[in-house]
């Protein structure tokens, strides 16, 4: 196994270090392997600074293995990487990175502010600037008036605010958000969603993990979608959601019927509604005059833009095939 | 602050945040408390004539007590370095809470040094105020002082240190429980290795003395106690044991002569090494 990097950042340029200096991260071919399991699979991608970047995947897909790679806590066995320009492990880098992982936990006999003063002592940031940036942070992942509380204390969602908080501090230039959202209540999430947009707009970069696709859709600006260790499709919304879906109640259908209907897009059968996706508007008035010939009964025609979640369920099936 | 200096201070904030060092305290404020009751009571034995006993043998008494009490004290410091020592690097991995600090510029290196600095200062501290407050007790309660009081305690405390240093070493790569059980499983097999060196020196077996000599290379810790042994015994009794030859040598709670200078410099190349290996083991583990 290769030896963990913690470089100095004296490494010799090369070309694509040269163009990686322009982005938040950048890998090439990063492979990850546990034995024979492949977490990561080849992964190039690039991450301009200051985008919001969702990384989307379902359980067991290699994100986290990603994050853990360009953070230099996994050793790849194959690739490269760059995060703000320099190698991956370089700890110059890492003073301008915050990351709250999916496991987050922190020491739970030291009280929420001493937690944050630790890591601005780690980070390491001007000791004149702690308390600022202790307040700061504690109001916006609201936690200032457990400043003083021990973590012990806190529930599973404070701790991960609190861990969000840590990965605030001192304006880094790139963030890795691994499950941000996974304890959190509903009025956390939207907590979490501003939070990001606030990022963003102070030219942030966020590197969002996450399988919560409708807080994705929301807020990031490019996305990849990560299955088996491999990147199965990656671009802005617009490119990823491109076509529109219908949802048509319907009934009458046998399912010979249904697979005849199947011309028209791939189809997501629930009881009485038929979901296609994938389908020009065009043709929707065609879509009905087939089903009304077969002896379907239409109750509701319901066009609608596809969702990530359409986009991500048919991009997993089309994988499975 | 150095990243190492603040994993060091880390450790120690944690050790008294989770009353370890309280319990430490109490334990030893009541162990050396009844110490000193029952190291007074060795004053007043009186003899068959019903005269008390003579200074000299109230100290020969006293020492062989000291060194019993004394391994039981090794042994509680040498067990609860082992057991913190196990899970200090794996259990904060298994937790995930090392996952955010080494995302910030702390090298692999420092987390290790700064922990074994940290957990260090702590033994060494309760080697010396444990120690010196159970010595303090005995000689109030008897008026005897071991001959080489500081020696005594600087290889007590040493014993902690090494099973410190291997209990830090396994915590690199196994989980906490398993590295402090095999840490202390070294430690008894160590010290029984001794004992059977000693049975070889007694018995003039060059195979059974070579059986200490290495358990003293691959874990120092008996050797040390033997160090420990030898500071604590007068002086009229080390010249008893070594008129008595070879057979004097084979008492697992005596020693003959103090450790030699190169078993002292080989102590310090051990640290070395096991330091070295947790560093380069915890740099090539993932996490």
């Amino acid at each position: 196994m290769a030896e963990l990097a913690e470089k100095t950042g004296t490494a010799a340029a090369a070309p694509q270090e040269a163009a990686a200096g322009t982005t938040a991260v950048k890998t090439v071919e990063l492979t990850k392997r546990f034995g024979k399991t492949v977490a990561l699979a080849g992964l190039t991608m690039t991450v301009p600074r200051g985008e919001v970047f969702g990384f989307l995947g379902p359980n067991g897909a290699g994100k986290t293995t990603a994050v853990k790679l360009l953070l230099g806590l996994l050793s790849p066995t194959a690739g490269q990487g760059w995060l703000l320009g320099r190698p991956l492990g370089d700890l110059a880098a890492r003073r301008r990175i915050g990351y709250l992982p999916e496991l987050f936990r922190y020491q739970y006999w030291l009280s929420a502010s001493e937690v944050l003063a630790l890591h601005c002592e780690l980070a390491p940031l001007p000791r004149s600037s702690w308390k600022d940036e202790i307040r700061t942070v504690l109001e916006t992942v609201g936690l200032k008036d457990r400043a003083h509380d021990k973590v012990g204390t806190f529930s599973k969602g404070m701790q991960q605010r609190l861990g969000l908080g840590a990965a605030l501090l001192g304006e880094p230039e790139l963030v890795f958000l691994d499950e941000p959202t996974s304890a959190l209540d509903p009025i956390g999430r939207h907590d979490v969603r501003e939070i990001i947009r606030g990022l963003a707009s102070r030219g942030t970069a966020v590197f969002l993990n996450s399988h919560l696709l409708s807080e994705v859709e929301q807020v990031c600006d490019r996305v990849a979608v990560v299955d088996h260790g491999r990147v199965i499709a990656s671009g802005t919304m617009d490119d990823l959601l491109s076509g529109t879906a219908v949802r048509v109640r319907v009934t009458g259908l046998s399912q010979a019927d249904k697979n005849t209907l199947a011309e028209f897009g791939s189809i997501d059968d629930e009881d009485e509604n038929l979901t296609f996706t994938n389908l020009a508007a065009d043709r929707v008035p065609e879509l009905v005059s087939a089903i009304v010939s077969m002896g379907g009964r239409v109750y509701e025609v319901a066009p609608r833009h596809q969702t990530l979640e359409d986009r991500f369920l048919q991009l997993l099936e089309e994988e499975e095939k | 602050m150095p990243p190492v200096l603040v994993i060091a201070r880390l450790t120690i904030q944690e050790s008294s945040r989770r009353r370890l060092l309280l319990a430490l305290l109490v334990l030893t404020l009541l162990v050396v408390g009844f110490s000193a009751w029952g190291f007074n009571k060795i004053t007043t034995i009186n003899q068959s004539d019903g005269t008390p006993l003579p200074p000299e043998q109230v100290a020969f008494i006293t020492s062989q007590l000291l060194i019993v009490v004394t391994f039981m004290f090794s042994g509680v410091l040498a067990l609860s370095a082992a057991v913190v020592a196990g899970p200090l690097i794996s259990g904060e991995v298994e937790s995930g809470l090392l996952l955010s600090m080494l995302a910030r510029p702390v090298r692999r290196s420092e987390v290790v040094i700064g922990k074994w600095l940290g957990l260090g200062a702590l033994v060494a501290l309760y080697a010396a105020v444990a120690g010196g407050a159970e010595l303090g007790a005995v000689y109030w309660a008897t008026g005897y002082m071991p001959p080489h009081p500081v020696q005594l305690l600087t290889y007590v405390g040493a014993e902690g240190l090494i099973l410190l240093s291997l209990g830090l070493l396994l915590s690199t790569r196994l989980s906490g429980i398993t590295a402090g059980v095999i840490a202390l499983v070294a430690w008894l097999v160590a010290w029984i290795a001794g004992v059977v060196g000693d049975i070889g020196a007694g018995l003039q077996n060059n195979a059974l003395e070579q059986v200490g000599v290495v358990s003293h290379l691959v874990l120092p810790s008996d050797g040390l106690w033997r160090g420990a042994i030898f500071a604590m015994e007068p002086d009229t009794f080390i010249a008893a044991l070594k008129a008595l030859g070879t057979a004097g040598r084979a008492n697992p709670f005596a020693a003959t002569d103090p450790p030699p200078l190169s078993f002292l410099a080989w102590v310090v190349v051990w640290f070395a090494i096991a330091l070295g290996l947790s560093v380069l083991s915890f740099r090539r583990r993932e996490i």
